[in-house]
């Protein structure tokens, strides 16, 4: 039926979560909207900005663009899941202390793009950096610093310091 | 915000053509939604029934054989066609396409199945799959049915599915020998969809060089993937040169009739696509006497 509830089981930042969704609720919203999860941030709602981005299965995916229920019996990761408790992940850490974030609007999105190249190839080339965060817009032209900062995180992440 | 849809997630292609044939008409499949979700969004679409199919294991799979070819499942990501060592082995030209198809997230969950459907004249797999000579396997309720890609789009947004019907398999047949193709397109960023785009396969006869057969495909020149066949003409049976590929780009440029956007007026188009067929045609020309 049209408007009914309908069972969700997921797994969100390491936890399991049961709830029930309308069907027409996209991933953001059931993060943002019923999870509370606000770190991830809504930009165009369009698919077009990677603000939104989250890492589904260790990939990164635009949870405007993908319908909740679409994520059932996946595993999904926000930016609140990145940290290991008050400790930054080296990604978050070499974004702050080589000044990569400027408003921080695209932060997590950037974040989740980095992260989830890192996981897959954690020696990647600048070409690869810079693909990897191409979909995520950063509207004060702030590429430079991310790119340095994931680099930096990626080295200290293989180890070399 | 979406308009609401009673939702079903099949498990199977048979679960999802029997959901297809009770629901006729007033049902609408799902895959990725990267092109579905925006226009819902947009409230240009709305439906009754949403099948999601994006759970459809068995139609996840990239599969190659010599004599048989290449075989990928409707629900194949754009993100592994782009990375699969067999394609970049056998059709690099289909890992190429994909490298400037949207951005990583997009590809991470876009299916090739769902981009061939949407039915864009301005999308990337089409033309390249033409000049390829591929075909896609259609399942319904009557059983299976082979059609080729050229045939699929229909007009603007639309192709040749019945409503009972879904995409199952995009089939890849191994180029002849002495084949080379490539693929080209005018983007504003890397990624953005084509102001115009070429695809093109070439062909030559091993002992003489000659040119034993051309397909030049267009995007968003028509209100569906255009084969230029005037230009592919300017090429066959002779052997090429440069001139000739300068020839068969402006042969193609008076072919397309591409819209007007904010991206380029139709003149503007039409001078690109002179400049990209040369280049995708000399790419490909290389590769064929390379090969
Ligand atoms: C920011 C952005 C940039 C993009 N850039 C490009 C680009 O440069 N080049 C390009 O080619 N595309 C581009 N696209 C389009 C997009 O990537 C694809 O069209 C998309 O991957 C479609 O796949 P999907 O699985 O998401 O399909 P969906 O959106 O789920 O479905 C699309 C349509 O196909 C139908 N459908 C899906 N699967 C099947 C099936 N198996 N059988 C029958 N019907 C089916 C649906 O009913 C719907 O009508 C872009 C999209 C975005 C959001």
């Amino acid at each position: 039926m049209k408007g009914e509830l309908k069972e969700l089981k997921l797994t969100v930042n390491g936890k399991p979560c049961e709830l029930k969704v309308k069907a027409n609720t996209l991933l953001v919203e059931l993060l943002r909207n019923e999870l509370k999860l606000t770190g991830t941030k809504v930009g165009c709602l369009d698919s077009a900005c990677g603000a939104c981005t989250v890492n589904i299965d260790g990939k990164a995916v635009r949870s405007c663009s993908v319908l909740a229920l679409q994520a059932n019996g996946r595993k999904v990761t926000t930016i609140e899941g990145v940290a290991d408790g008050d400790k930054l992940h080296p990604i978050q850490e070499a974004m702050v202390e080589y000044g990569a974030i400027e408003c921080g609007f695209c932060t997590p999105g950037m974040v989740m793009s980095a992260k989830a190249l890192l996981e897959e190839n954690p020696s990647p080339t600048r070409e690869e950096v810079r693909e990897a965060i191409q979909g995520n817009l950063c509207a004060d032209e702030g590429y430079v610093k991310y790119i340095e900062a994931i680099e930096i995180a990626a080295e200290k992440m293989r180890g070399g310091q | 915000m979406i308009g609401d849809f009673e939702y079903f997630a099949p498990k199977t292609v048979d679960e999802a053509i029997a959901l297809l044939s009770k629901y006729k008409g007033e049902a609408k499949i799902i895959a990725g939604g990267q092109s579905m979700l925006v226009v819902m969004k947009r409230g240009l679409l709305t439906t009754e029934y949403l099948i999601d199919i994006k759970g459809i294991a068995a139609l996840d799979y990239i599969k190659y054989d010599e004599g048989e070819g290449l075989r990928i499942g409707a629900l194949t990501i754009h993100r592994a066609i782009e990375k699969s060592p067999i394609i970049q082995k056998h059709f690099r030209v289909l890992s190429e396409m994909e490298q400037n198809l949207a951005t990583i997230q997009t590809r991470n969950w876009g299916t090739i199945g769902g981009n061939l459907c949407h039915g864009d004249p301005a999308g990337d797999p089409a033309p390249v799959l033409i000049a390829l000579n591929a075909k896609l396997k259609l399942a319904g309720s009557g059983g299976e049915r082979i059609i080729e890609v050229e045939e699929f789009s229909k007009d603007y947004l639309e192709v040749a599915l019945e409503p009972d019907e879904m995409l199952t398999e995009i089939q890849v047949p191994t180029p002849l020998s002495h084949t080379g193709i490539a693929c080209e397109k005018l983007m504003v960023m890397k990624g953005d969809m084509g102001v115009v785009g070429a695809a093109v396969s070439i062909t030559l006869s091993p002992k003489d060089g000659v040119c034993k057969d051309a397909r030049i495909v267009l995007s968003n020149c028509a209100s569906v993937p255009l084969r230029a066949r005037g230009a592919e003409k300017k090429l066959i049976g002779k052997v090429l040169n440069d001139s000739l590929l300068v020839e068969a780009g402006e042969v193609a440029s008076t072919e397309a009739s591409p819209p007007v956007d904010v991206h380029g007026s139709a003149e503007y188009r039409q001078e690109m696509v002179k400049v990209f067929v040369r280049r995708a045609a000399t790419k490909a020309l290389e590769r064929a006497k390379a090969a």
